[in-house]
């Protein structure tokens, strides 16, 4: 084993950066980010001889059971415009949500080990799982576009700012998510307030239904939900472009704001109980 | 590094090793640091605790497991850090390690500092060799493109070439510590903190971590090493560094610290006994309430006389939940010397999982075949059905004398029977 002599005459000190939410520096930040969220997607996709479909199999199974029930019992759906492609890549972008924030929630607590005995950045690790189910949503989108070729929805130049929905969708969930960790520690009972939540986001999101079904004196609530504008103006960009944009369903842009404040909100109080919990979390496990 | 030289057996004495290491620039500086840990005497863990109480006013318990510590560490030293349970050791080196936040003080460091907590943390067993090492050497400090180009020589240092591919889930535990401690060394820190990593693996592993620690040393490595074993800090530490209740109680050579180590531990009981029963060593999963020795309908005792068989028992209360608890059981004598061991699993008494404040004793008869001499009782506390993810450690949790007349005799009487015979004879005849 050769260890080589690195003598400094002068070296020079610095205070210890102390555990925090970045700790470390950015290069180390997006190291760590990397290596685990790669090795998180490998673990799914190559971790189970069917891997991929597997990932596949829920969001699909979902789909197949709310298709038929929504086209053939209720028939909210007979009215839509190729309602199945919504359906579809409706569920495929709120299974991104739920993914990620169910797993996040215990994620600090399941990292005990690292959180307590290296120094980490903590923001990593609720960081890591979003990414992993971004990952997973990246991958599920190629089925949507299979249905959307299938279903011949035509194509648009608005396909183009899918992304921006992306980003709005992946800073909610980040914020939700980080949130949520962060809490997990100190409140256990967060995880089971979380699972019952996150079934309610699901249909107060329009997921299943378009939002002119929704009774008009209903819209402003419904609204108020940030994922309600996202969704309704994905479906706008890229299913349907007949379909009203998120600001004229809601009935004028003014109507938009309680969902605005609501996202902002939510991602100032994320930032803020995330930074004050980071230096504790390892004293809180 | 001069120093390691001026250090060597048979050169010069190692009080005047240690001053020489002072001339080498300080590369650790701690001041004044303090630490309180707030523990809620009634633990609101749940919001409903909260909203059914909400105005009821949490009360805390002040712990202060450092209060203002001061010292140096220069280039290049081995410097060994002792305290008993609870002194405050393990606090210090995850705040020197930016695990914990210091309440008040400052520490400052030159160059790259890795703590050692344990090995192999964040290990994941789904994952190959190459690309767990890859991972910890990040998490060490290393960036990721230094990480892979010293992977290859990490694997070969632990001997590992051929599973390098391989998930560490279908590593034997003895190869997965040595992939651990091949990382550790590869990681390559200034500075290394290493809190009792050698109490692992072994014997010829041992042998193979104390190996690198003479490396490190010759090569000039800082290292500050906390433990409990005064042999390592002999045989290791240039200087060393005793806290006891949150203070620093003496800094100097290995020999005096350890001296006084000793008197604290033993000597002089009324000093500071190693173990206060119903106190918990901070971060541990449970703490053991009390033990004793019993001689059967006698009680509870002090002394055992030679030959009478007698109980051990330990009463432990859960802290946080342990799935398949594990108490193992160690008693030494009075040099340290481990004569027997004996573990108890929980799970097969019909407790699954100890459960915060529930409460398990553990009762083991002993046939008493030590010879007379003083005796120590130790334990640990691991959870998940192995002995390998340890949740609690109390260190001589009670004491017995074993008295009698064959002192001197060796350390346990086995022999039942002596029998004289003239060979070639028949005995029977």
């Amino acid at each position: 084993m050769n260890v080589p002599v690195e003598p400094s005459d002068n070296p020079e000190l610095k205070p210890v950066p102390g555990p925090s939410a970045l700790g470390g520096g950015w290069k180390r930040f997006l190291d760590l980010l990397w290596l685990i969220s790669v090795n998180d997607f490998k673990k799914t996709y190559f971790g189970t001889v069917l891997g991929y479909v597997w990932s596949l199999a829920r969001p699909l199974m979902l789909f197949a059971v709310l298709l038929f029930v929504f086209t053939k019992v209720f028939r909210v759906g007979s009215d839509t415009p190729h309602y199945p492609v919504l359906l579809l890549f409706n569920i495929v972008m709120i299974t991104f949500v739920q993914e990620a924030t169910l797993a996040s929630v215990v994620s600090v607590v399941n990292q005990e080990g690292i959180v307590r005995k290296t120094h980490f950045p903590r923001l990593v690790i609720p960081l890591s799982v979003v990414m992993t189910s971004l990952f997973n949503f990246g991958t599920n989108l190629i089925i949507v576009v299979v249905f959307v070729i299938a279903f011949g929805v035509p194509i648009t130049w608005t396909w183009l700012l899918f992304p921006v929905i992306v980003l709005l969708l992946f800073v909610f969930t980040l914020a939700l998510s980080t949130l949520l960790s962060a809490l997990y520690p100190r409140f256990r009972d967060i995880g089971i307030i979380w699972s019952v939540l996150v079934t309610a986001l699901f249909y107060a999101t329009p997921v299943l239904y378009p939002m002119n079904i929704v009774p008009d004196r209903y819209v402003d609530i419904v609204m108020a939900n940030p994922l309600a504008p996202i969704f309704q103006q994905a479906r706008h960009w890229v299913i349907d472009p007949s379909a009203p944009t998120a600001a004229a369903a809601a009935g004028g842009w003014v109507h938009l704001l309680p969902a605005i404040a609501i996202f902002i909100g939510l991602c100032v109080i994320s930032v803020l109980v995330f930074r004050r919990e980071a230096p504790r979390i390892a004293e809180e496990l | 590094m001069p120093k390691t030289e001026k250090s060597a057996p048979g050169g010069i004495s190692k009080r005047e090793a240690a001053e020489a290491a002072l001339e080498a620039p300080v590369v650790v500086e701690v001041r004044d640091v303090e630490k309180t840990f707030r523990i809620p005497d009634h633990r609101v863990d749940s919001i409903k605790e909260r909203a059914v109480h909400p105005f009821r006013k949490q009360n805390y318990r002040e712990l202060k497991a450092l209060d203002g510590i001061s010292f140096d560490v220069h280039q290049g030293e081995f410097f060994g850090i002792v305290g008993l349970n609870g002194s405050g050791k393990s606090t210090l080196l995850k705040i020197l390690g930016s695990i914990y936040r210091a309440d008040g003080g400052s520490i400052r460091v030159a160059g790259r500092i890795a703590p050692f907590i344990e090995l192999g943390v964040g290990f994941n067993p789904e994952m190959t060799a190459y690309e767990n090492v890859v991972l910890n050497a990040v998490m060490l400090g290393l960036s990721r493109s230094e990480a892979e180009a010293r992977v290859q020589s990490a694997i070969e240092f632990a001997g590992l070439e051929e599973f390098a591919d391989l998930k560490l889930k279908n590593y034997s535990s003895g190869m997965m510590v040595r992939l651990a401690f091949s990382v550790m060394v590869e990681a390559q820190a200034d500075i290394m903190l290493v809190d009792e990593v050698l109490a692992v693996g072994d014997a010829a592993f041992q042998q193979k971590c104390e190996d690198v620690f003479h490396d490190l040393r010759a090569a000039g490595k800082t290292i500050i090493l906390v433990t409990h074993d005064m042999n390592s800090i002999e045989k290791f530490c240039h200087r060393a560094m005793m806290i006891h209740d949150g203070k620093v109680s003496i800094l100097g050579t290995p020999e005096e610290v350890s001296e006084w180590y000793m008197r604290a531990n033993f000597v002089d009981r009324d000093w500071k006994p190693g173990f206060h029963p119903g106190s918990a060593e901070e971060g541990d999963d449970a703490y053991v309430v009390d033990s004793w020795i019993e001689v059967p309908g006698g009680g509870r005792v002090e002394n055992v006389q030679e030959g009478t068989a007698f109980t051990i028992n330990t009463v432990v209360e859960g802290i946080r939940e342990m799935p398949d608890p594990v108490l193992t059981f160690g008693v030494a004598d009075e040099n340290g010397v481990h004569v027997f061991y004996y573990e108890g699993r929980l799970s097969e008494a019909g407790v699954p999982t100890l459960a915060p404040g529930e409460r398990v004793q553990v009762t083991a008869t002993v046939d008493n075949l030590l010879s007379p001499g003083r005796y120590y009782l130790s334990t640990r506390g691991f959870r998940d059905g192995s002995t390998k993810d340890m949740r609690m450690q109390a260190v001589r949790i009670t004491d017995f004398v074993v008295f009698g007349t064959a002192v001197g005799a060796g350390m346990v009487s086995l022999v039942s029977d002596v029998e004289v015979t003239r060979p070639g004879t028949d005995p029977e005849a």
